[in-house]
């Protein structure tokens, strides 16, 4: 608890999602460089993290994985949203949109002194 | 337990160390009401957790605690936010902003 | 929803755990592709493709870490290690087959033996009866006349007057004990000998009892004017009628008379004891008359109290009844005067109570002392590891790591032994059945689910104990003292010593209660089989028949037939003597008979006396050695109207004679007649268990009720092997009358032997446990000392290089293992000394405190405790310093 860990495996997972949302099937590598090129240099990714995260969420039904052949004919694992992936990410956008929401306003308090 | 809640729950060294921010000292009954009041009762504090939390910040020496008698004459413990606590505080929050930017910016891209 | 999906995961997690390699590969093969993929790239962007390569891995964050993150999340990383510590357990064993061995043996005998035992009691004690509501059901007592003896058996008349005039029961039944029928061979069978139970026919409602197959009894077939009517057990009708259901309204022969065979009751079904056979209305059986006796207790009665009734309450009125009989007959000194009863599970299973709850309680030692053995073994084993645990202690494995292998490996023996363990139990159960049949509801014994978790749930206990016990010695701050101690210490770990010696003298005090106890039984038995019935014993043949009342209805018939047998027997070429006689000595009551004498003062009103009586031929006393005391036998001649003739036994005459001379006296019995006393002979026991009561001896050949006696047991003497007589007698007995059957064909020896099988039995198993118990103590002495001396090996070598005598290191060690078997001889002893008291009740002829026994199990244990201690001991002495000293 009161881990960052923990925030990082939810956004982690949020954000593979939407990944997953945006561009449709996709391997580990995309969506590792896809996250850590739309975080515009802000976020520096170890592209090893997100295959447990990956993992997880399909263990959980919200993706589903197949080998596939790529543009340049490589054998690679496709990861693709699933129906309930598609409700999941709709949730948890919505969730972490409150959360957000709710951050903002507590850290804009004054302090005290 | 909801994801919101995780990712509060993930924030709470954040949360604490802003309400001591906010408020002054405070003890630990006080620090959970405004908590749970600002997260508008998503994140239901117990002890069992803020507790721990507390005694982790002031073991790396972001808080400082001692005793003292609240408003209605009770003894208490009061928590307060000391000098590197209060630089941890502007790191927590630049951090939390860099990733809520990130997450933003993942969320709103289209191809 | 989110429940839902982490459950989901779970199932995916734990079926990770199988096709681990291919999984493996196949996450390596998405690995290699994304690196593929992130190097192509790195290239397209310029990089050399060393560059490219090292970029994408660093990116990663490393291959291993990645997959080993990875592996953590597809399976459940706990039970991985679960079965990691299972592995090592395994080969940890196997690294010591022989302590590994032991612990599992003990174990199993412990665990096999206490089930086995505990089922036994649970079933035969504890069970309820397999009846309708059977805490409602009682057996009902008279006192005896006398009040002396308060669970007598019901007369007749008194069974009578309480169906007519109580209130307290809702159903009330009779049942005549030990009837034995005639069955008559049908195409070409040999005659049987058959036990039963005559009845009422509310024995079944009041059972809450239904039959396997037809009906039971209707009032109308339980009067005396009805058709023969015959209920068969179960074992009967497979037997004998193979099972086929066409029986049923078929007409048997029994005692020559036509039965309508009626209903077959299921097979567990064997009230009141397990050799009942068939069941027959009694008030059709017995006369009328012999349904209203008050002063012949010959009926067993049992009651089904009503709801409301506490037992108190009913029998408190049937005391009531019995009373008012007694006070309206004061001139018949028979009648009671108050009525008992006993649940009706106390009374099935009274007799063995105390000796099955000694063997349970021999059992728990049993079961104690292989826990203790466990638990020094598993001390030793942590013991002789804790160098090695303390060294990966020190490196940093995890101390709940160490502490689960050490849980996990005490879980793996205990497993192994446990199921080891319950084959035992299982084994013993089988021959413990087949063995006792005698034993009452011995058919409700199965192997009890709860009684074997339990017991295993006790033994798993002691040695998930003991291995914590062994092991909290790793945890905390001793890791640096176990290694400096294991390193060079003398006193190395002496505190664990300690520990296992304590465990030993409890062990060598529990084996000696079992021992003293097993010789006390042991020696109690040879009491029993070498006292004298008072009778000659060796090459003495006994076959028991009874004449069926419809065929020998005249008193000479039967006499003819007594006379022609014993004539032709007595003619048998090697035969030394032959005689008839009602019971022979050890056969058992058989019978008695109220008396007065004649030429004493009347007793005071109210006040019997009563003596055993037997009838015999005139030549018994000769044939089977019973001495003539004062006085003749019977008049050869003598036959149906001579004069009346008796013969009293000696503790008869010491008793009611005092200082005079009984011969020529009389006897006023069997419906008052004088009976002139001709003769003293013998004492002779009616049972082996029990000294001799006063006996008297009646004529076979004259009249007694009126009538003459039908049952009579032939004895054959021979000074060859007598059991040779067998198929020649029974081929007489054949000539004379073929549908006769012939019953308990034994040999004297046999009979006692009948009679001594409790005590050999109960005997022969406490010796069992007490020579398993012996072993398993003297196993634990032999690994403690092992152990003590493979830990001292150092100083000893030091020892020797400093000049010590070798004959003294193996006094030194020897005493070593003797002070804690001393320190559990005492224990042990007193111990014995309390708990020999619970068995008085089954000595027989040994004071529970007898001295040879408490003097003789110090020896033997001293002897086998002195075996196992000396082979450790040798082997300190033959220690070479210089290997010793190199030893660490």
């Amino acid at each position: 608890m009161g881990d960052k860990a923990d925030v990082w495996q939810g956004t982690l997972a949020l954000m593979i999602l939407k990944t997953l949302e945006t561009l449709g099937p996709l391997h580990g590598y995309g969506v590792a460089r896809r996250i850590e090129q739309t975080s515009g240099g802000l976020l520096s990714l170890n592209y090893g993290t997100v295959y447990p995260a990956l993992l997880k969420l399909e263990q959980e039904g919200s993706i589903e994985s197949e080998w596939g052949v790529s543009d340049n004919n490589r054998k690679a694992k496709y990861y693709k949203l699933t129906r309930a992936g598609r409700k999941q990410l709709e949730r948890e956008t919505h969730d972490w949109k409150q959360a957000q929401a709710i951050l903002a306003k507590f850290l804009s308090a004054e302090p005290s002194t | 337990m909801p994801p919101k809640a995780e990712v509060l729950q993930g924030t709470l060294d954040l949360l604490v160390l802003k309400t001591l921010d906010t408020l002054g000292p405070m003890h630990g009954f006080g620090i959970a009401q405004r908590i749970q009041q600002v997260s508008q009762d998503l994140l239901c504090l117990n002890q069992g957790t803020l507790y721990p939390a507390l005694l982790r910040l002031e073991q790396r020496g972001w808080i400082s605690s001692k005793w003292g008698v609240s408003d209605n004459n009770r003894n208490a413990k009061f928590y307060s936010l000391t000098r590197r606590g209060r630089k941890q505080l502007r790191e927590e929050a630049e951090g939390w902003n860099q990733m809520a930017a990130v997450i933003n910016r993942v969320l709103k891209a289209t191809s | 929803m989110s429940f839902m999906r982490s459950m989901r995961a779970l199932f995916w997690r734990l079926s990770a755990f199988f096709r681990k390699q291919q999984r493996d590969a196949e996450f390596a093969a998405e690995l290699e592709s994304h690196l593929q993929f992130h190097i192509e790239d790195n290239l397209r962007a310029g990089m050399s493709p060393e560059a490219a390569r090292r970029e994408a891995l660093l990116k990663l964050g490393g291959f291993e870490q990645t997959k080993k993150n990875y592996r953590d999340r597809r399976g459940l990383p706990e039970l991985e290690a679960l079965f990691q510590d299972l592995r090592f357990g395994f080969r940890m064993l196997l690294k010591s087959p022989g302590s590994t061995a032991a612990v599992v043996i003990a174990l199993a005998l412990g665990i096999g033996a206490s089930t086995a035992m505990f089922t036994v009691v649970r079933s035969v004690l504890l069970r309820p009866l397999p009846f309708k509501d059977p805490a409602r059901l009682v057996r009902l007592y008279e006192h005896s006349a006398d009040d002396k003896f308060p669970y007598n058996q019901v007369a007749s008349g008194v069974f009578k007057a309480w169906k007519n005039e109580s209130h307290g029961f809702s159903d009330l039944a009779i049942v005549s004990l030990g009837a034995e029928y005639n069955l008559s061979g049908q195409s070409g069978q040999l005659p049987e000998k058959v036990r039963a139970a005559e009845c009422s026919w509310s024995l079944f409602p009041t059972l809450g009892v239904e039959p396997a197959l037809g009906r039971t009894f209707t009032p109308s077939d339980d009067q005396p004017s009805a058709n023969g009517t015959v209920v068969l057990s179960w074992a009967l009708w497979k037997r004998r009628f193979g099972g086929d259901s066409s029986i049923l309204n078929q007409k048997i022969r029994l005692d020559a008379k036509s039965y309508a065979v009626i209903g077959i009751m299921p097979s567990w079904f064997t009230y009141p004891e397990q050799r009942v056979q068939l069941w027959t209305p009694v008030y059709h059986e017995q006369s009328a008359k012999d349904m209203e006796v008050l002063d012949s207790h010959d009926f067993l009665a049992i009651g089904r109290l009503k709801p409301g009734v506490t037992e108190a309450q009913a029998t408190a009125e049937l005391s009531v009844i019995v009373r008012r009989l007694h006070d309206q007959h004061l001139d018949d000194p028979f009648v009671s005067k108050a009525a008992n009863s006993l649940p009706l599970l106390d009374d099935v299973v009274g007799d063995i109570k105390t000796s099955l709850y000694v063997l349970l309680a021999a059992t728990l030692c049993v079961l104690l002392i292989a826990c203790l053995d466990v638990a020094s073994l598993l001390v030793a084993r942590g013991a002789a590891r804790r160098k090695e645990l303390a060294i990966r202690s020190a490196l940093g494995g995890s101390r709940w790591r160490l502490l689960s292998e050490h849980l996990v490996e005490s879980l793996l023996l205990s497993a192994a032994g446990g199921g080891l363990g319950l084959l035992l139990a299982y084994a013993a159960l089988q021959w413990f059945v087949a063995t006792r049949q005698d034993i009452s509801r011995i058919e409700a014994i199965d192997m009890d689910a709860i009684v074997a978790a339990f017991i295993l749930g006790l033994v798993l206990l002691s040695a998930l104990v003991a291995g914590i016990a062994s092991s909290v010695k790793i945890s905390g701050d001793q890791v640096l003292s176990a290694l400096q101690e294991s390193s060079r210490s003398h006193s190395a770990g002496l505190e664990r010593v300690r520990l296992r010696k304590g465990l030993l003298a409890m062990e060598v005090g529990l084996t000696v209660m079992l021992l003293i106890g097993a010789g006390l039984l042991l020696k109690s038995y040879g009491q029993l089989r070498s006292s004298s019935l008072g009778c000659v014993t060796d090459n003495v043949l006994t076959m028991r028949f009874s004449l069926p009342e419809e065929k020998y209805a005249q008193p000479s018939q039967r006499v003819s037939f007594f006379e022609s047998l014993l004539e032709r027997v007595r003619a048998l070429p090697g035969i030394q003597s032959a005689a008839l006689v009602r019971a022979v000595p050890g056969q058992g009551y058989a019978g008695d008979s109220g008396f007065w004498i004649a030429e004493h003062p009347p007793l005071p009103q109210g006040q019997g006396q009563y003596a055993l009586a037997r009838w015999a031929d005139p030549g018994y006393f000769a044939a089977l050695g019973i001495p003539l005391l004062r006085g003749q036998t019977f008049d050869e001649k003598a036959r149906l109207d001579s004069p009346l003739q008796v013969i009293i036994s000696e503790s008869f005459a010491r008793q009611y004679f005092p200082g005079e001379d009984p011969i020529g006296k009389h006897l006023l019995t069997i419906g008052r007649r004088p009976f002139q006393i001709v003769g003293v002979v013998g004492d002779t026991r009616f049972t082996i268990a029990e000294a001799a009561r006063p006996m008297m001896y009646f004529p076979i050949y004259t009249s007694l009720y009126g009538n003459v006696p039908n049952e009579a047991t032939l004895a054959i003497r021979s000074s060859r092997d007598v059991t040779s007589f067998a198929v020649p007698g029974q081929k007489l007995v054949e000539q004379l009358d073929p549908e006769l059957a012939v019953s308990d064909v034994l040999t004297m020896d046999q009979l006692i032997g009948k009679s001594t099988l409790d005590a050999s039995f109960d005997a022969t198993l406490l010796l069992a446990f007490a020579v398993l118990s012996l072993l398993l103590a003297s196993v634990g002495l032999f690994g403690v000392l092992s152990y003590i001396v493979a830990q001292r090996t150092p100083e000893i070598g030091i020892r020797l290089a400093l000049g010590a005598q070798r004959g003294q290191l193996l006094r030194l060690t020897l005493v070593d293992g003797l002070k804690p078997a001393v320190a559990g001889l005492v224990l042990g002893l007193a111990g014995a000394a309390v708990a020999t008291r619970m068995l008085s009740s089954l000595l027989y002829g040994v004071q529970p405190l007898d001295a040879t026994v408490f003097a003789g199990v110090p020896i033997l244990l001293l002897a086998v405790v002195g075996i196992a201690c000396l082979l450790p001991a040798w082997r300190a002495s033959r220690v070479d310093p210089v290997i010793a000293l190199r030893y660490e």
